[in-house]
């Protein structure tokens, strides 16, 4: 601001020449001398906050998008080159998913402390309108950013959300397929998620964010829920510009840290055939996973839609519902125990969702080999997929490993180590590995198993040396 | 222009008046500053990742010339103009490894003896084709025009076409391509 004005605070030349054109300079002291009654608060910056984080989420998708390809061809490749190889490209990503996360929880802080402090109330319907439709925006962008890496994880959890769509009631089957692009998910539902992924939805979330700072504006902030004198009320600026500064620096940090010391892993390429995979959707998603357990058969309706149906329209007309000018939350018992009662169902469907996973061992067994194999897969460095231009046929198999496959399935390894020696959990991955090592030593150890390969369950090979070399080949060429 | 002005000087109001003291506006223009500042310094220690990301593509290894095989010399000896011959080039191109096909033109040059000529115009970089009605090499993008062994004839192109090396192994003749010798300037 200091060339815009002299030391006695009127306007220079240069800021004179643009207040005339623009009006920015009054704007923005208009901004920053916005009064607050009751002067600042701690509780008043998670909308600033949010701000911030949008704008990372902006920044780091853009970069994101800088190398990714919405295709079931090169989804999963582009990810992992941008995961394993491009420089930062594991924090850039991990900032991402982190940030997608950390917009659930101030999103939600942001909607306690307005509900709390009754500040949708004073002509500010429309106002808190704006804001669920970005609540639901949100929500939008976290389930179509989900599925992109389009590994085990995202393929699983994408899949059971659109079946769950497809239960409503008249359009719900259109709407699954819509999404889908078709009954099964492919290529199309990768290429819609992502034009809903990085155009549709944040057009939606720049246009209502700007109603709902314009809104806000014209509003005015609402100040505590207690009557507060007159006089007790501050600009914006310093202080209360200084605490968000401070909490958007807070959340950047934490940012920063998760994506630098628990970078987010990439999970294997999907495997749709794979029966066993136990797909869990993102943690803030798990009450709504654990409430759709108790609905079954005729009632699923009333579960899936009729109660969220009644919960949300609530939620969104709250300032046609509370309507009375008392603002404290003492003195609006049935509100603020209603919030209660929601926010504790859902941290207790939460609860039992986690407490059904561990105390089960088949499931909690299975999600541990799950997690196993994504760092697995993180540590295999990054492999480039071959595409030949020249479309050259790709050479069939030799007789002598197709000799060896039947092998591998009748000398029932397949059961353990699975199609293609991809490894189970019963048995440890073959493909890749078996390549390492000798003939001899495998040999060695497919007709003397180690003592802990026997502890697994593996049994001695007892068939020809014919057959054993025949299985090595087929073997070593696993990749 | 004179209502201008007045709405102008009223801007620093405020409703309720602390900055019109001297010392809140000296304070709030030290914590613009710091600010300011403070954002900079943000800005810069985080841009440093996104940098990092954005300039990794241009740090890959450049593809290394390969040589590649085309066909029996004796096959050349005899022809009049330039022989069109495709290379397949591998190359790394970002998450994948591909295969695509580049021309070159065998050719005698002034003294008799083979030389092999990137198809790609020293101008811009569009590819020459051979003209055999007029027994020149024409780049259908801005008409630069080369003779049959790749001297500058006419047009844009600084240079004639670009020399690839090239070696007789065997009775065989072999070209080392690389994507970047194939725009450089070999006079």
């Amino acid at each position: 601001m200091t060339s815009f004005t002299k030391p006695d605070g009127t306007l220079s030349s240069l800021g004179r020449w643009l207040e005339q054109r623009t009006g920015v300079l009054s704007f923005f002291r208009s901004v920053i001398d916005e009064s607050i009654p009751g002067g600042p608060r701690w509780a008043y910056v998670f909308g600033s906050g949010l701000l911030f984080l949008v704008a990372t989420q902006f920044i780091t998708g853009v970069a994101l998008a800088l190398y990714y390809v919405p295709s079931t061809n090169s989804a999963h490749t582009t990810v992992a080159y941008i995961t394993k190889q491009v420089w930062s490209g594991s924090f850039i990503r991990s900032v991402h998913s982190y940030g997608s996360q950390m917009i659930v929880v101030v999103l939600f802080l942001h909607l306690a402390q307005t509900f709390l402090f009754g500040a949708f109330k004073g002509r500010r319907e429309i106002l808190w309108l704006s804001g669920v439709c970005l609540f639901l925006l949100m929500l939008g962008m976290a389930f179509t950013g989900y599925l992109l890496p389009w590994d085990q994880r995202a393929y699983f959890a994408t899949a059971v959300g659109t079946n769950v769509m497809g239960e409503v009631p008249v359009v719900g089957v259109f709407l699954k397929r819509l999404l889908r692009g078709g009954d099964e998910m492919g290529t199309l539902t990768l290429s819609r998620f992502y034009v809903l992924h990085i155009i549709v939805i944040p057009f939606g979330i720049a246009a209502f964010i700007a109603l709902h700072l314009f809104l806000f504006r014209k509003a005015g902030p609402a100040g505590p829920p207690e009557p507060v004198p007159r006089l007790s009320a501050r600009p914006f600026y310093p202080r209360q510009f200084a605490m968000d500064a401070g909490f958007a620096g807070i959340l950047m940090l934490i940012l920063i840290a998760l994506a630098h010391f628990a970078p987010v892993p990439l999970g294997p390429e999907v495997d749709r055939s794979s029966a066993a995979y136990i797909p869990r959707p993102e943690w803030y998603f798990l009450p709504l996973f654990q409430w759709l357990k108790y609905w079954a058969g005729s009632r699923a309706i009333i579960g899936i839609v009729v109660i969220p149906t009644i919960v949300f329209a609530l939620f969104a007309l709250v300032p046609f519902v509370d309507r009375g000018s008392e603002r404290r939350p003492r003195r609006r018992l049935l509100s603020t125990s209603l919030f209660a009662c929601v926010i504790g169902s859902l941290c207790l469907l939460g609860f039992l969702s986690r407490r059904d996973d561990r105390s089960d061992r088949n499931v909690s067994g299975q999600l541990a080999w799950q997690n196993e194999e994504e760092r697995n897969y993180m540590r295999q460095p990054f492999e480039p997929t071959f595409t030949d231009v020249l479309a050259s046929a790709k050479e069939p198999p030799s007789p002598l490993l197709l000799a060896g496959q039947g092998i591998f399935h009748t000398s029932q390894c397949v059961f353990c180590h699975g199609e293609g020696g991809v490894g189970t959990k019963a048995a440890p991955r073959l493909a890749g590995l078996a390549s390492k090592l000798s003939v001899e030593q495998l040999s060695a150890l497919i007709r003397h198993p180690n003592p802990k390969m026997k502890a697994g369950g593996m049994p001695a090979f007892a068939g020809s040396d014919e057959d054993l070399h025949t299985l090595i080949a087929y073997l070593q060429s696993l990749q | 222009m004179f209502l201008d002005e007045v709405r102008v000087i009223e801007l620093p109001c405020s409703t309720t008046g602390v900055f019109r003291d001297e010392r809140e506006t000296g304070r709030r223009s030290f914590l613009g500053l710091l600010a300011g500042v403070g954002a900079a310094a943000v800005a810069a220690v985080i841009s440093l990742p996104f940098l990092r990301y954005m300039v990794y593509p241009l740090h890959e290894e450049a593809s290394r010339g390969q040589w590649f095989d085309l066909g029996p010399l004796d096959q050349f000896a005899s022809t009049a103009g330039p022989t069109r011959k495709l290379v397949n080039i591998q190359r790394l191109d970002g998450w994948q490894q591909t295969v695509s096909q580049q021309a070159v033109y065998v050719t005698h040059d002034a003294e008799g003896s083979l030389s092999v000529l990137s198809s790609v115009c020293p101008h811009l970089g569009c590819s020459v084709a051979w003209k055999p009605e007029t027994a020149q090499f024409v780049c259908p993008c801005h008409g630069g025009c080369f003779a049959a062994d790749g001297a500058r004839v006419s047009g844009p192109p600084p240079t004639g076409m670009s020399v690839l090396p090239a070696k007789a192994e065997g009775a065989r003749l072999m070209v080392s391509y690389s994507p970047v010798a194939g725009r450089s300037k070999v006079a």
